[in-house]
């Protein structure tokens, strides 16, 4: 921030208009440029392995069924959870459902169920399920609260005055939802498919326990016979390709338009949808969402605690885990909102080539399986930074790295609610563009930065593979520590920390059903 | 039969209740305002009239038909009735066009060409529609809203404040070009305000509603000269309201005996008077005194261009009162004014 508010100071005489943000744009790209390194050093990696070794990992019929079954994962759970999230977030905000609150915390509560732990609670049901079709299921039980929050939010921020102009110039509900509501949802929809396919892309639990190989399974499984070796690194170029074809869809998807509200005045709460005879059937699908999403993992997370009883809460690792999930969490978290920032609002007040390029890169390194950063960043600190190997610093950094687009995502929505005219008005009041940023913008933006935050907490708590790479020996925590004992079948022993896992992430749960609500201004 | 009919509108939010019993009719091609101070209830009414809420109780009847009937109503998009608001609500992710051509059902070209004659009629140039909503100003945006309404061809056109957020001379330009090409079509519609000079220019029939009741319903002059009560010729208008006691014809009160208007009761009354009836003519010396005016002394004068607020105090000892709206040419404070009554005055109850 004290740099940012010197260019105010500084430029006491004329100024180049645009030049206001420059300190900012410095940043963007300092943080752009650290979080590239883990990409530089798989470019680098692909040069001193050369070519003909290069093309021989990457042309082959493995990669190619890699590819296809990520392809067809992806394919099918964006837009599962696009329908469901949609499909809630109406009925929850624009219907007179019954115990629509109730619902609402059970849309979002699903993100406190850490991935792999839903695949744990689905396996303990039905140990068959295996493959795509297991995956499909999961990921998009798991993952449709990423769409149905911003979908949630965009909802409420439209004006209703837009629906009722459409049913005064003759469209019904229907038409109306169609050609209005959606159109308008599309913002929040593509940021919502992005964020639910690079968790696709990056998620390694979740699909290693019902066997479904992906990129990233098949990246780690490489790293553990081969350590670093070039064929996890090729695989891992080619996911970089996957994520590198997402981001660019979803740019072509969301086009350049600006969605701002016209006109002035605070938007009036909308009339809700009567149901009428229609309210039973759409009962049933928060009801069908919410058991399997919530009532599989906490039923048979409840029959393991059972068989484990008392003994599996005595073990003195558990406390320590506790301990040391909330400290990463915690200041990773810090660190990858204060990292977000300077992007996030150049991407929403100065849009432009190189910001989108940074911000796309951003997208990319995060969208990276842990494991390669994980990868990255030993090799890095081995051959550069030996003073941090190993360290806390290095999994911050990991984390940083991993969930600036997480952060960036809640930042730039945020940021975007606060209007132009209020930075305008407080620069005619003497204020220098730093102190605007701090004082208008960022208190205007607070809650979504709050959300964003606690999006990347949540994240963290439940990271599994970059935690157990880089953390300094003898950190254990939560995650790392209920995969190694799912992993030895010890499924009662690990229950306690799934059951951690999901309390931890509890207050976050709340934060974002707060924040949607402070949103809507309810 | 009139072209809409609102009989016994009840509207409640939670304790308080916006609307408390309507009726008023609109007559087929007219222009009806309804007027009142904000949280009077008046655009609850219009959103019930559009199909955006739906009544208590009470029955809307348009062009003979039932479309609502206590909280039985036909939905918004099958009244075919337009409606512009304050801010246009323009379709933010779509262009002006498209916006315009929203209702349309047509073909292609004929869609095309439709739009195009939209434009023309509200006056903005047919490049204009590929542009986004957000690159017009305000007055263009109200011009697309009543384009995109007038475009389905509506049988009745709601205005609800659409001209309230432009400026003065753009706001009086706008409304009488709206009030020109809503009466060529022959639509009737029903202008909501706070502001009762557009609500005077714009309608044919006023309606003045205070706490979700009308007060009073009537042409311009009738609602202006004689209003029922002091809140109506108080909200209408700047106006002198004097104590009096009315005798066959006339009242007597501070300012002499004036002629009123109608056969009210006998006995003590308030009278009304508009400024344009109170002339106030500088005194030369001590010229004489015509039978019809009063000497009054100016002790202030608010200057406000065309018209001024004096305050002045009878030369005749008691009263000082304040008169809004006359013309300060010639006045200055401290002098002497003779003060004339034009027309008749209007009594009010109490």
């Amino acid at each position: 921030m004290t740099t940012t508010s010197m260019a105010g100071r500084v430029g006491g005489g004329l100024q180049r208009q645009g030049l206001a943000g420059m300190p900012l744009a410095a940043l963007a790209v300092a943080v752009s440029f650290g979080s590239l390194l883990p990409l530089a050093f798989i470019a680098l990696v692909a040069v001193q392995t050369g070519w003909t070794v290069s093309a021989a990992l990457i042309f082959r019929p493995r990669v190619a069924e890699l590819l296809a079954n990520t392809a067809w994962l992806v394919l099918l759970t964006v837009p599962l959870t696009g329908v469901f999230g949609v499909a809630l977030a109406w009925l929850t905000e624009r219907t007179d459902l019954p115990g629509r609150r109730l619902w609402r915390w059970l849309a979002v509560a699903p993100l406190a169920v850490p991935a792999f732990v839903h695949s744990y609670a689905w396996i303990s049901v039905a140990p068959g399920l295996s493959g795509l079709p297991a995956g499909v299921l999961i990921a998009t039980l798991a993952y449709f609260p990423f769409m149905y929050l911003p979908v949630v939010a965009a909802l409420r921020r439209l004006d209703p005055a837009l629906e009722e102009a459409a049913a005064s110039l003759g469209h019904g509900p229907l038409r109306t939802f169609m050609r209005v509501v959606l159109p308008q949802l599309r913002l929040a929809l593509c940021g919502g498919a992005l964020l639910v396919g690079l968790h696709l892309l990056g998620e390694y639990g979740l699909f290693a326990m019902v066997r479904f190989d992906t990129f990233t399974t098949a990246i780690i499984d490489q790293f553990r016979s081969t350590f670093n070796g070039p064929a996890a690194n090729m695989l891992a170029a080619v996911l970089v390709a996957c994520c590198l074809a997402l981001l660019v869809g979803e740019y072509r998807l969301r086009g350049w338009a600006r969605y701002a509200r016209i006109g002035a005045g605070a938007a009036r709460a909308p009339n809700p949808v009567s149901l009428g005879h229609l309210t039973v059937p759409a009962l049933l699908l928060p009801v069908i969402i919410a058991a399997l999403s919530l009532g599989v993992p906490l039923l048979t997370l409840g029959g393991w605690l059972g068989a484990g009883g008392v003994a599996a809460w005595l073990s003195p690792q558990l406390g320590s885990a506790v301990l040391q999930t909330a400290v990463l969490s915690l200041s990773g978290a810090a660190l990858t909102t204060l990292a977000a920032l300077p992007i996030a609002w150049l991407a929403v007040r100065r849009p432009g080539a190189l910001l989108r390029l940074l911000e796309g890169s951003n997208y990319i390194v995060g969208a990276l399986p842990g494991v390669v950063i994980g990868l990255a960043l030993v090799t890095i600190t081995i051959r550069v930074a030996h003073p941090i190997y190993q360290t806390v610093w290095t999994v911050l950094l990991a984390y940083a790295v991993m969930f600036l687009p997480r952060a960036i995502l809640g930042l730039r929505a945020s940021l975007a609610q606060a209007p132009v005219s209020l930075e305008e008005v407080a620069h005619s009041l003497g204020r220098s563009p730093g102190r605007t940023l701090w004082s208008v913008t960022l208190r205007l933006a607070a809650p979504g930065a709050a959300a964003g935050m606690a999006l990347v907490a949540l994240g963290i708590a439940n990271e599994l593979t970059a935690t157990q790479m880089l953390a300094p020996n003898g950190t254990q925590t939560l995650a790392t520590a209920f995969w190694s004992l799912s992993g030895e079948l010890d499924y009662a022993a690990a229950a306690p920390y799934a059951l951690l896992m999901i309390i931890v992430s509890l207050p976050l749960v709340w934060l974002l059903h707060a924040q949607s609500n402070r949103l809507a201004g309810r | 039969m009139s072209f809409l009919e609102l009989s016994g509108l009840n509207k409640r939010f939670g304790a308080t209740a916006a609307l408390g019993g309507i009726d008023l009719t609109v007559e087929q091609g007219s222009r009806v305002a309804i007027v009142g101070p904000s949280g009077s209830g008046k655009t609850t009414l219009l959103r019930i009239v559009a199909g955006f809420d739906v009544p208590d109780e009470g029955r809307v009847v348009l062009d003979g038909k039932v479309v609502a009937d206590g909280p039985r109503a036909m939905p918004a998009h099958a009244r075919g009735i337009g409606v512009v608001t304050q801010d246009g609500a323009l379709f933010p992710h779509l262009t002006v066009g498209d916006n315009i051509g929203f209702g349309l059902r047509l073909p292609a070209p004929d869609r095309g060409r439709r739009i195009a004659e939209l434009l023309d009629m509200v006056e903005l140039d047919r490049t204009m529609a590929n542009r986004r909503p957000d690159q017009l100003s305000g007055g263009q945006q109200q011009r697309v809203a009543l384009a995109r309404a007038l475009a389905i061809r509506p049988r009745l056109m709601l205005l609800d404040e659409p001209f309230s957020a432009l400026d003065t001379a753009l706001r009086a330009s706008l409304r009488d070009e709206v009030s020109k090409l809503l009466g060529a079509a022959g639509i009737a519609t029903i202008l909501i305000t706070h502001d009762q000079a557009e609500a005077l220019t714009f309608a044919d029939k006023v309606a003045v509603m205070r706490n979700g009741l009308l007060q009073q319903v009537g042409t311009p002059r009738h609602v202006y000269f004689q209003p029922r009560d002091r809140m109506v010729a108080e909200f209408m208008g700047d106006c002198l309201i004097l104590p009096a006691v009315a005798t066959d014809g006339a009242a007597s009160c501070a300012l002499g005996l004036v002629p009123l208007a109608g056969s009210g009761e006998a006995g003590a009354c308030s009278i009304m008077l508009r400024p344009e009836q109170i002339l106030l003519r500088p005194a030369q010396g001590s010229a004489a005194v015509r039978e019809s005016e009063t000497p009054v002394r100016l002790l202030r004068i608010d200057f406000a261009g065309r018209t001024s607020t004096a305050t002045v105090a009878l030369e005749t000892g008691g009263a000082t009162l304040t008169l809004p709206g006359v013309g300060s040419r010639g006045l200055s404070e401290g002098g002497l004014a003779m003060l004339t009554i034009v027309g008749t005055a209007h009594s009010l109850p109490g």
